[in-house]
């Protein structure tokens, strides 16, 4: 939280002058109650009139001044306090772009977007508050305190006891209520949820008659919501009136004595009524300290989250200038060798290995097959490659070089990479096949989708590569989407190419034709696939069929139906014995 | 299709959004009436409300002008015997002590009350969507996001409750104490009021300037705010591409240019309205002065006391106070009403049509499953027909397989068959009754469905497989996850079936999950099995046990199995061969085979290298 002000470190400079203009401002305000005082009792008890013009035009000039106060102080605040939220929300975002997967497994990706959001907006509301408000509030209490005692000292303990009373007071809300204000924020939480649920799995609710029980869950957050929400607000509806009644009655005892002292000669009217003033102020002031106690719980959660990221390390560096080596993207030097050497893998947190002594050789020219069970650990074998996460034991090698002594930037410069969902931003079809190759031609593009198969949907749409995008590429079908997907990669024109799974959402046609161009047209290219279905991989020069996360079995098709187990299991599964030759 | 757009993270929802400003609704007046009939029950209490709120507003009015004759009375015992009668002063003070006590009494009372109002409007408010909700066809939830809906329920009522608790009865106080304040000043002295009316208006003047201003600048910020979220939200969800393309460099520099225009439209905002106070004040001042000399001239003629004159200047800086506040009002009235609009627009939609009239029901013991499709044509939307005049007859036990090329209409006609889209044309009948004739419950009960799409709920793994059937007991659950072959993982959590399924369904893998709602199939024990692609997320090897299982499910029964793997298609009765919407071929496998049309074709792609 603390690590948070640096973000207003280099205004310091520019805070001080605020400060000081709230000085100017509150000093200002100070002195107009002494003059309210001097024009009743110099100017209008005494039928002065000019000197209620003169003292007038004065009051005029320093409210004037004190009015230019606090203009400026709105002014340097608002800019502070945006700025300085600009730079926090700038931070947060590169820091999330640099995370690697497993930072998003530990913070989750919806609690990213919040504290990226969310919380930074709460911090911006209220450093603003912060600075015009609550840091004039002890200037202003302790100036009022200064002139109230000056104009009256012996009256000075109706101040204290006001103090005393309003103190106890604010304690006593704030222990009520600020528990209560996060169970309200988790029961809005947990009614946004089974909102949500509700409409994405409305076929299934309607399928089965269900919507009674959805009604009742709903309706049970509801009735608690609603009566925490009645004593919440109605305990904080108190402060108001309580606060007036207490400024009230200290007003009413000020007369009282106040008159006692007028009667004894000790005191004029005027600065009674000026002494009623400076206590209203001191009263106000020290309530818009109390608003810091509200606002502050909610700022400190949202500022620690902030923190929590900030400070927040990705495992995944690149190495040291003088550790690192290059492989360039030219043909010529590139050849495409990915070796996986007494591979083991465990999550962050997990006991067990997901991957397990994996050792294998992906050549360049021949497809690698990944095949297995559910959990046995394919994705997270080819996760490995482009270093979403590093092995916990041996070594990936491209062409002989670790992976981890390359620069990240250009680990995945030379792989093209289809994830098993497919993913597509808001834009056109054209601005997202650019994605994978900026200075990519019309010509690379039309090549790329059309060895994606996806040439014939993009030419039937009415504005074919201009086709808006919206976004999680709604408006387009799964199939079209996964297509979209690879072609992006193959615009990228890599070396290597993994393919999760990339392929389960097209029917059978179109998964020969695009592994037909493919092999064609990308001849030299090394490309690793992971699949289910056999069909994909018949021909592939190297399956690899895992299970447990352990390697069953390595070779070719007809190898793997005499001698693996596994395999054989989830071929018959598919194929007939005839279909298997 | 996954509707979720921006907007839809849970935590991004909660108090604290405020009304947007600068919102204007499509018809303010409609939705005012609207809103009002939700208020109706309370009429009585609103009147005591309102009653409580003036009263208050009565009495703080009232008490400057006493605490203004006490302060005249003490300079007037004073000069005419030197001395303070405090009897009589305690007198007055007494008063107005019982006046204060009474106004802020009143205030909380009127406030207190409001506020189960609000509360209790708010609740029927979600109530009538939550409820709705279920009513609308599937129709109306096409067109929308989830994100949009979502957000009514949240922000939109949240900002009718603060409305109506706050400023319902703010505009009350708020008038009153403006005419009341008119007629002490002017009780006072009508010279006096003058001068000050004629300064007032210049700050309501420059009240207005700063308010548009603002607000202009208020609206670019929340426009600002919408794109920068959405491209955080855009770039977290699709993190992995963003890393695999290299990415980071343009969704960086991409985020800097929006997050400059936010700072400039934020601080603005900002500023501006903080100009009103500061405004406000000096032009109170400026009223003051001018007073003073006014009221000297006049205290001099001796047409007005000092109390007066001290009682007058209260008036002042309570004058200017509600004026602000009114602006604000109007303000918020327009974005509630907005808000309003979109929450009302959502309770008052059209809903499905009535079932009451429909009894036909199909008698379980008689029960074959004989399914006819006759003439059926249907579209999503009226101009584009997707399926054409589609003829087809199940018998019972059989097992009909659905294919073809995505997006040919496949999923579309488990959903019609299910009602949860109304056909064009022509009719289905299930056993000879036609399904339009049934209610919806009725038929839809006989139907268990596995979906594409895994739905699991925010609760435990019981609960989420007693789904199927919620008379269930505990022994049936776990035989039907035994049969989904789910029950051994599941013993393997560390909760077994007390685990929680998290919101993001992330501690269980996507293939378990598809098992789950098998389980919960299974429990549900329907007549007629559908089958969406169901097994093409779980693993080979699973999916042979799970086959097993389910043909013993379906054993005897009619189902359709909607799949990719040729393989799960190869032991159906009957595949349907869809494409464009027509079932192009339709037969037995081999049949088809000897036919070497479309079918055969799709089949023989397998082989193709």
């Amino acid at each position: 939280m603390i690590k948070l002000l640096k973000y207003y470190k280099p205004y310091t400079a520019l805070i001080l002058l605020t400060l000081l203009l709230l000085f100017l401002q509150v000093m200002a305000d100070l002195a107009l109650p002494n003059y309210m005082a001097k024009i009743i009792n110099n100017g209008i008890a005494l039928g002065n009139i000019s000197y209620i013009l003169i003292k007038g035009i004065q009051m005029l000039i320093i409210a004037f001044i004190g009015g230019l106060c606090a203009v400026g102080v709105g002014f340097f605040a608002s800019r502070i306090a945006a700025k300085s939220s600009m730079h926090m929300r700038e931070d947060v975002f590169k820091k999330v772009s640099d995370f690697s997967n497993a930072e998003f497994d530990k913070f989750s990706t919806a609690s990213l977007i919040t504290r990226s959001t969310n919380d930074i907006q709460q911090i911006q509301m209220v450093s603003v508050m912060l600075l015009r408000m609550v840091c004039m509030a002890p200037i202003m209490g302790i100036g009022a305190l200064i002139m109230a005692y000056k104009s009256s000292p012996s009256m000075s303990w109706t101040i204290f006891l006001a103090l005393v009373i309003v103190l106890s007071i604010m304690i006593t809300f704030f222990f009520i209520t600020s528990s209560r204000f996060k169970k309200l924020q988790k029961l809005v939480d947990k009614l946004n949820l089974i909102m949500n649920e509700r409409l994405t799995g409305m076929l299934v609710i309607r399928a089965f008659n269900t919507q009674s029980y959805e009604e009742k869950r709903f309706d049970k957050t509801n009735k608690e919501l609603t009566s925490l929400n009645l004593f919440v607000n109605r305990v904080m509806t108190f402060m108001m009136p309580m606060m007036m009644l207490i400024m009230n009655g200290v007003s009413i005892l000020i007369v009282w004595t106040g008159a006692k002292m007028i009667n004894m000669g000790a005191l004029e009217v005027g600065d009674m009524l000026a002494f009623i003033q400076y206590t209203m102020m001191i009263i106000m002031s020290f309530m818009l300290i109390s608003m810091v106690f509200i606002m502050m719980p909610k700022a400190l959660v949202s500022g620690q989250r902030i923190a929590e990221v900030l400070q927040t390390q990705s495992n995944i560096k690149d190495p040291a200038e003088n550790k690192t080596k290059y492989l360039n993207k030219g043909e010529s030097e590139l050849k495409g060798y990915v070796e996986f050497k007494n591979v083991s893998f465990h999550y962050p947190d997990a006991a067990e290995d997901v991957i397990h002594d994996l050792s294998f050789t992906a050549k360049p020219g021949e497809t690698t097959a990944l095949i297995g069970s559910t959990g046995s650990g394919k994705s997270t074998v080819v996760n490995l490659i482009p270093r979403f996460y590093d092995v916990t034991q041996g070594e990936i090698l491209i062409d002989g070089v670790d992976i981890r002594d390359m620069k990240q930037n250009n680990l995945r410069d030379i792989i093209g990479y289809v994830p098993q969902k497919a993913v597509l931003f808001s834009g056109t079809i054209e601005s997202n096949l650019l994605y994978g190759d900026k200075n990519a031609s019309e010509k690379e593009l039309i090549d790329a989708s059309e060895i994606a198969q996806a040439m014939e949907f993009i030419s039937e749409k009415p504005q074919g590569f201009d086709t808006e995008i919206s976004q999680g590429g709604t408006n387009v079908s799964g199939g079209q989407k996964q297509r979209l997907s690879i072609a992006r990669a193959l615009v990228k024109n890599p070396k290597i190419f993994i393919f999760d799974d990339s392929f389960s959402a097209l029917d059978y046609e179109t998964d020969a034709l695009l592994r037909n161009q493919l092999k064609e047209k990308k001849k030299d290219s090394t490309k690793i696939i992971v699949t289910q279905r056999i069909s994909t991989i018949k021909n592939a020069e190297q399956i690899i069929v895992l299970d447990n996360g352990k390697m069953v079995g390595k070779g070719k098709h007809s190898e793997l139906m005499k001698n693996c187990q596994v395999y054989k299991e989830i071929a018959l599964s598919q194929l007939d014995e005839e279909e298997l030759q | 299709m996954n509707k979720q757009t921006k907007g839809n993270n849970s935590m991004r929802f909660g108090p604290g959004r405020a009304a947007v400003p600068g919102e204007k609704p499509k018809n303010f007046k409609k939705t005012m009436k609207a809103l009002l009939s939700y208020l109706k029950p309370y009429r009585l209490k609103l009147v005591f409300i309102f009653i409580f709120a003036i009263a208050s507003t009565i009495f703080s009015i009232v008490s400057p002008k006493i605490l203004g004759s006490a302060t005249d009375y003490i300079v007037d015992s004073l000069k005419l015997s030197g001395m303070v009668d405090f009897s009589r002063l305690f007198y007055i003070l007494t008063i107005l002590g019982a006046l204060y006590l009474l106004s802020s009494l009143f205030l909380y009372i009127q406030s207190f009350m409001m506020i189960g109002i609000s509360q209790k409007v708010t609740y029927a408010l979600r109530k009538d969507m939550s409820e709705k909700m279920d009513r609308l066809p599937l129709k109306y939830f096409d067109s929308k996001t989830h994100g949009e809906i979502l957000s009514r329920v949240t922000n939109d009522i949240e900002t009718i409750n603060t409305t109506l608790g706050q400023s319902l009865t703010q505009i009350v106080t708020n008038v009153c104490t403006l005419v009341g304040v008119l007629v002490m000043m002017l009780s006072i002295n009508w010279i006096m009021t003058l001068v000050a009316l004629l300064i007032l208006p210049l700050s309501s003047g420059l009240i207005m300037l700063i308010v548009k201003r603002s607000q202009k600048y208020f609206a670019n910020q929340q426009k600002f705010l919408g794109e920068i979220n959405g491209h955080i939200e855009e770039m977290y969800t699709g993190h992995i591409i963003v890393k695999a393309f290299n990415g980071e460099e343009d969704s960086i520099k991409k985020f800097e240019k929006v997050n400059n225009k936010l700072y400039n439209s934020a601080w603005k905002s900002q500023f501006f309205s903080g100009l009103m106070m500061p405004m406000m004040n000096f032009v109170g001042n400026l009223a003051f002065v001018f007073v003073c000399v006014v009221g000297g001239l006049l205290a001099a003629r001796g047409s007005v006391s000092i109390g007066q004159i001290q009682a007058f200047l209260q008036y002042i800086k309570q004058f200017n106070h509600p004026i602000a506040q009114i602006a604000n009002v109007v303000n918020v009235l327009q974005s509630t009403a907005a808000a309003a609009e979109r929450v009302l627009e959502f309770v008052k939609e059209e809903e499905e049509l009535s079932e009451e009239n429909k009894h036909a029901k199909i008698d379980q013991n008689k029960f074959k499953g004989d399914i006819t499709f006759n003439n059926l044509s249907f579209g999503y939307n009226e101009d584009t027909i997707i399926i054409n005049d589609f003829n087809c007859e199940v018998k019972s036990g059989q097992k009909v397989a659905i294919v073809g090329p995505t997006g040919a209409g496949k999923t579309t006609l488990v959903k019609i068959l299910m009602r949860f889209y109304e056909l064009n044309k022509g009719s289905i009948e299930i056993d000879g009754v036609n399904i339009s004739d049934m209610s919806r419950d009725n038929l839809r009960a006989l139907f268990g469905m596995v979906l594409q799409d895994t739905w699991l709920f925010n609760g435990t793994i019981m609960e989420n497989i007693r789904y199927g059937n919620l008379e269930a007991s505990d022994e049936e659950v776990y035989k039907a996850a035994k049969a989904a072959h789910i029950d051994h993982f599941i013993n393997t959590l560390p909760q077994g079936y007390e685990t929680v399924i998290n919101e993001e369904a992330s501690n269980i893998s996507q293939g378990e999950k598809q098992l789950l709602t098998i389980a919960r199939a299974i429990l549900s024990n329907r007549s007629i099995m559908i089958l969406d692609e169901a097994t093409s997320s779980v693993d080979t090897r699973t999916e042979i046990l799970i086959q097993m299982a389910m043909n013993n499910l379906m054993h005897g029964r009619t189902s359709f199995i909607i799949a990719h793997r040729l393989s799960t298609i190869k032991d159906a009765d009957v595949i349907l061969v869809i494409n464009n919407g027509d079932i192009v071929e339709k037969g037995s496998h081999e049949e088809l085979m000897k036919r070497n049309g479309f079918y055969a074709n799709l089949y023989n792609s397998q082989f193709k290298q």
